[in-house]
């Protein structure tokens, strides 16, 4: 195996042998949506009307409880000076750790958001967007994350400074993933909210390793 | 460059260019407070309420500008390791976030009487809330480390990637609105601007300028007083 893979199985085995970390994102997830209609009422219109907008903001908010420990856990036990000075490239660790805490988190939240589909009575249509929309999204979500949790390694109150820093950046894949998901169940053209939703993929999957390579190697001087 | 990046040059030259920066503040505040509240006509449809665009748009610019001066700051600090960049970046953002603010307040006060509602979910009014979101993002980041250098150069990475956000969320939350508002307001200022208008708002957005290049200076050189306390602590500590 090489070195990338190393650390993706790494964190996989971590975040299984410690479950209950993915485990409270779902919980968080499920709990969160199952607020709103006792919040907001039982009228199952109003539900559906706004059910993608709900599922999508409580994803992003999930999606980030689990990224404060991204990198602050290796920086305490001093896993991250190693990783630092092995030979893959900072950029290249900041992708695999990414990518592991999109399989534990992030594909959770996928498998999950049908069910609180149906709660909230959303209409059958949307349901292929919604999971589509959600496979191109939360990875964005997971890299553009992965960037606020380098910077903040080492600080005070990291998470409540985290989410201040993340969610701004979140504002294009929410209203995007919010917007196919509308767009199916309305009968509307939903290729060009997927196209976009592919394109912050692409724009962040190369950038947010630079980003966060950056940051890391500030946190670590 | 790298003649302004010694702090001592630093405090002599600004020495010298602060009480003539202060003056001409003071006298386009003057010129431009007399024409836009005395001179300037009221608009035919919105009657004096119109004078709020004279601090509101020279805000709303000053906000997009002192952001793009703390990325392109940022970038000097990260890229050349320029010591006195890190401190204007630094220094320069809470100035911004107090600009925007000041761009939503008098936006709301101004859209209560000609729009009937104090907030519209418009487009605009949109991306500058987030835009003051990622303001406090950045002061709350560069305050939050014990090491005030480790604290701004993480800042100086976030004002990068916000940076590199801000047309793309300028660009959803366009997309965002035709979508989901109908057009319920026609904004004004299609037709072009009379001199009569333009005239004092081109002084107020000089004054905010100047202001904001006031106001820099003074913080800067108060951080570099700052840093010398710090070292100075520090060596004592350790001697």
């Amino acid at each position: 195996m090489n070195r990338f893979t190393l650390i993706v199985a790494r964190d996989l085995r971590l975040a299984l042998r410690r479950g209950a970390d993915s485990t409270m994102v779902v919980a968080f997830f499920v709990l969160t949506v199952v607020l709103f209609p006792l919040g907001v009422g039982p009228d199952t219109a109003i539900l559906a009307r706004i059910g993608p907008g709900v599922i999508w903001v409580t994803a992003l908010l999930a999606s980030m409880l689990s990224l404060e420990r991204l990198f602050q856990a290796d920086f305490e036990d001093g896993n991250l000076d190693l990783l630092v000075l092995g030979s893959l490239p900072l950029e290249a660790v900041v992708l695999a750790k990414s990518l592991a805490h999109w399989l534990t988190t992030g594909m959770l939240l996928i498998v999950a958001a049908p069910v609180l589909a149906l709660l909230l009575n959303m209409s059958a249509e949307g349901f292929g967007a919604l999971v589509l929309a959600m496979l191109l999204g939360t990875p964005s979500l997971t890299l553009i994350g992965a960037v606020g949790a380098a910077l903040t390694v080492g600080a005070r109150r990291g998470g409540a400074l985290l989410s201040l820093l993340v969610l701004p950046l979140y504002v294009p894949v929410l209203i995007f993933g919010v917007g196919a998901v509308d767009a199916a169940i309305s009968g509307m053209a939903m290729r060009p909210h997927f196209l976009i939703l592919g394109a912050l993929l692409a724009g962040t999957l190369v950038l947010a390793p630079l980003a966060g390579a950056a940051a890391l190697r500030q946190a670590v001087q | 460059m790298h003649r302004f990046a010694n702090p001592n040059f630093f405090l002599r030259l600004t020495a010298r260019i602060l009480p003539w920066c202060a003056l001409a503040t003071a006298a386009a505040f003057i010129a431009g407070l007399y024409l836009a509240l005395g001179v300037s006509p009221p608009d035919y449809q919105q009657g004096e309420s119109v004078r709020i665009m004279y601090v509101h748009v020279p805000s709303a610019w000053m906000a997009l500008s002192v952001y793009s001066f703390v990325a392109a700051a940022s970038a000097v600090a990260l890229i050349w390791k320029h010591p006195l960049a890190d401190l204007a970046a630094k220094a320069a953002a809470p100035i911004g976030a107090g600009f925007t603010l000041i761009a939503l307040v008098t936006g709301a006060l101004w859209g209560q009487p000609s729009w009937g509602t104090w907030w519209v979910w418009d487009a605009r009014l949109t991306s500058m809330l987030v835009l003051f979101f990622l303001y406090l993002g950045y002061i709350a980041l560069v305050n939050a480390f014990d090491d005030p250098i480790r604290g701004a150069k993480a800042g100086a990475v976030l004002a990068l990637v916000g940076f590199v956000n801000i047309p793309i969320i300028k660009f959803s939350v366009d997309w965002w609105n035709t979508l989901h508002q109908p057009a319920s307001i026609t904004r004004i200022g299609a037709p072009a601007i009379h001199s009569s208008m333009l005239t004092p708002l081109i002084l107020m957005a000089l004054a905010f300028a100047g202001y904001f290049v006031c106001v820099l200076i003074l913080r800067v050189r108060s951080e570099i007083a700052g840093r010398k306390i710090r070292a100075l602590r520090i060596i004592q500590a350790q001697g």
